[in-house]
């Protein structure tokens, strides 16, 4: 990585930004998983690593956070812009060499920013955590230019219209540069009280409904059709999810704080407009399923629609949660319990997180020209995913239940804690599955760079998947 | 440029965005911008200080640049017995709350008796201030507002600070910092919500209960009791102090962790703390072998963890 960031432009082989990121986006989602898996063991087993200041749970908990959410998350992203829109529009990444140095400083800036969180410095409000000149550094030297990279690739694009991938990838970073400035204006000019904690949490809500959630469905806009061959269903129905996230998922950033004392007119419209993710939910799910007729044996056949498939049908729990968990009617009993850490976690780990492994396990297959080195070791990588991910959201749905219970029926709340227990003891194993597999998949993704067979001029990886 | 086919979506998209933000931010922060802060606001924003989170003054949250919380009983200044009084005592170059340095934040009417009546104009960071929260009125009705008494009663740091006694000095605003650093907010939230939640933890906090406060640390996602009134349902000095050396001497079932490391190398009597041999006598009181758990040491006055002692015993 390091000769191509004062190399000339043209000398950098085409797709080598989007190489490096996927890579980095693997590795680390290695480190976050880690540590969500040693913070969850702590949750479990408190005396497990106890009495020091370095690896206490309160400083390692936004460590794991930040690294999943900019590391894996945000980074995979990236690697599907830099080879999914130059595809889309039958042209090459405007800048390859801008591409490697957004992707030398993300991983720089992140380290940095992740050690001087863990060694205390935080501005402590969840999900702007880092320091405001952090969060410049992050804004100017990373988002701004894959931003610009992305958009000057959609303008010289050899195409006559706009691929609906291609229209949320470019929203979605100009979007996310708004929210991250906006967001931390209260560390800028030291707004405080329920100023600071709205901005906080309409940052926080804004990232996922404008970032995470956009981007991620963008991505399986592009793997179905390009993996099975069938267009896109429906173009118009693309409009209306395009749309609809715009209009509606940017404004029900208030139904975070239902029971702080918010504007009601506030916390009401934030509710009705919080129900409306449904609309560009339906249209997203009922799109790509309906992509997928005559081809669903590549949902058994094929790992990428596998995984792609997998994170469409989560986004169907995660909406129907989503749009309803926020209103009054529910809000009060799941407010603050475990059931919206697993909430979260359907929406990062499993909707978000199967749809951007597609797009890495089939961009480094198609930049590198090799085929995958392990079906098998794939197929475990998929099923530890899944599973470990299934047992976490399922038994910290139900310790949320059962903290939601205990909280209107006034359990003193050690009980809550004993009661948790073994639901504890199962999200950490959960989690160490997902940390396993990906272990499993980095060998497996390093080892299709090194030995994986030459996928031949003319043919996909996932056409020749099964030829030996 | 080859974008002229997408005029009409790029300005949709513009005003789609704007409108949005208009609703959710331009139209909350006029309603939030307008509030009046209550007495529990001024109360938090005098001892909190500037900022507990990153800061100039403080950037590895060490709890620097703080001010002091302190139980004024005798008069400063004329040695006279008066009702004990909390005074928010800020040394030359701590850095002022918000309330001070935007007086706006308070709302017009407690800004106006603070600048008119308690003169908090005249107050420097150079010099540094002795501030009270006081009653007055304004335009017929009653509110508290900031006082101070630097400049109304000549109580000057120096006095107030030779006068306190230690036990009547809290570092409550270092204290917040410790919360903020040591990420108590992951798991406790400051928030009772509006719903039965409150019968057990106590009121949801006011409308204008946070002005000037930052961060408010409300906390979203609770493995452990709301603590925004915990320091009425248990204000047991000894009690918080074992149980934030090990919260399993008082609470076998807690998943909380040690926070023994607060106490720092020394305990009260300047004795260094053998946390090695704690460990094993308590580990040998688990195992049956001892009748009493190991004693936890007594904190050093100016141990992180009497910063973080206050700030909990304060949240009444």
């Amino acid at each position: 990585m390091f000769k191509y960031l004062f190399a000339k432009n043209e000398d950098i082989p085409a797709g080598s930004a989007a190489v490096f990121f996927g890579f980095s986006s693997i590795i680390w989602f290695i480190i976050g998983t880690g540590l969500g898996s040693f913070n969850a063991a702590k949750l479990a087993f408190p005396d497990f690593v106890t009495g020091s200041y370095m690896f206490a749970f309160g400083h390692m908990r936004q460590v794991h956070v930040m690294a999943v959410i900019f590391g894996w998350i945000s980074m995979a992203f990236a690697m599907a812009m830099m080879y999914i829109t130059p595809a889309l529009g039958n042209t090459k990444l405007w800048s390859e060499k801008l591409g490697v140095w957004t992707c030398f400083n993300w991983n720089g800036g992140l380290a940095v920013a992740l050690c001087l969180m863990w060694a205390g410095m935080t501005s402590g409000r969840e999900y702007t955590d880092f320091p405001w000149f952090i969060d410049l550094i992050i804004l100017f030297f990373v988002l701004l230019p894959l931003g610009i990279n992305v958009w000057m690739t959609i303008v010289h694009r050899k195409t006559q219209g706009i691929y609906t991938t291609n229209w949320f990838f470019g929203a979605s970073i100009f979007m996310l540069l708004i929210v991250v400035f906006v967001g931390n204006l209260p560390e800028y000019f030291s707004l405080t009280g329920l100023t600071e904690a709205y901005l906080t949490w309409w940052h926080a809500h804004n990232i996922l409904g404008l970032w995470i959630t956009p981007v991620a469905a963008a991505i399986a806009y592009y793997t179905v059709p390009k993996i099975t061959g069938n267009p896109l269903y429906s173009h118009r129905i693309g409009h209306l999810h395009f749309w609809s996230v715009v209009v509606f998922y940017s404004t029900p950033a208030a139904h975070h704080l239902m029971s702080s004392p918010l504007p009601e007119w506030l916390k009401s419209f934030a509710s009705v407009e919080g129900v409306l993710i449904l609309v560009p939910a339906i249209a997203f799910v009922s799109n790509l399923l309906l992509t997928m007729t005559g081809k669903w044996h590549y949902f058994v056949d094929n790992i990428e629609i596998r995984f792609t498939i997998t994170g469409v049908m989560l986004a169907i729990p995660l909406n129907m949660q989503g749009g309803f968990q926020q209103t009054r009617a529910i809000n009060w009993y799941v407010h603050g319990t475990g059931w919206i850490v697993a909430h979260a976690h359907l929406a990062l780990l499993g909707f978000s997180t199967f749809l951007e492994a597609a797009a890495v396990y089939y961009g480094l297959q198609t930049i590198l020209r090799r085929k995958l080195y392990s079906l098998a070791l794939a197929n475990f990588h998929f099923w530890f995913l899944l599973i470990g991910f299934a047992t976490y959201w399922i038994s910290i749905t139900i310790a949320g239940l059962i903290q939601g219970a205990a909280k209107i029926y006034e359990v003193p709340y050690i009980d809550v804690v004993i009661a948790e227990h073994p639901y504890m003891i199962a999200r950490w194993v959960g989690g160490t599955m997902v940390f396993t597999g990906n272990i499993v998949w980095l060998y497996n993704m390093w080892m299709t760079a090194r030995a994986g067979t030459p996928v031949p001029v003319g043919r996909l990886p996932h056409e020749i998947a099964y030829e030996r | 440029m080859a974008f002229r086919e997408y005029k009409i979506g790029t300005r949709m998209f513009g005003i789609a965005l704007g409108g949005s933000m208009i609703i959710t931010l331009y139209m909350p922060s006029l309603d939030i911008y307008s509030v009046g802060v209550t007495e529990t606001g001024l109360v938090k924003g005098l001892s909190y200080g500037n900022n507990s989170g990153f800061s100039y003054a403080d950037p590895f949250l060490q709890g620097k640049g703080k001010p002091l919380t302190i139980t004024v009983k005798k008069d400063p200044v004329t040695g006279a017995d008066i009702d004990p009084v909390d005074a928010y005592v800020y040394k030359p170059g701590i850095p002022f709350p918000s309330a001070i340095r935007n007086p706006g934040i308070l709302g017009a009417e407690v800004a106006a008796l603070s600048a008119e009546d308690g003169r908090v104009g005249d107050a420097s960071e150079a010099e540094g201030a002795v501030f009270l929260v006081s009653r007055g009125d304004y335009e017929g009705e009653t509110f508290s507002y900031i006082e101070n008494v630097s400049a109304t009663r000549k109580w000057t740091t120096e006095k107030v600070l030779t006068e306190a006694a230690d036990s009547d000095t809290y570092h409550v605003g270092s204290g917040k910092t410790m919360f903020v650093r040591e990420g108590c907010w992951w798991c406790h939230t400051l928030l009772p919500e509006q719903t039965q939640d409150w019968q057990y933890f106590g009121l949801p906090p006011r409308l204008g209960d946070f002005n000037g406060e930052s961060p408010t640390a409300f906390g979203s996602d609770r493995k452990g009791p709301d603590l925004l009134h915990v320091g009425s349902r248990n204000s047991s000095k000894e009690w918080m102090m074992m149980h934030f050396f090990n919260p399993r001497l008082v609470q076998p079932h807690s998943i909380m962790p040690r926070f023994d490391y607060l106490w720092g190398e020394v305990d009260e009597n300047g004795n260094e703390i053998d946390y090695d041999q704690w460990r094993s006598d308590y580990n040998a009181y688990v195992a049956g072998e001892n009748i009493y758990p190991p004693v936890v040491p007594d904190y050093a006055p100016n141990s992180e963890i009497r910063y973080l002692m206050d700030y909990v015993l304060s949240l009444k």
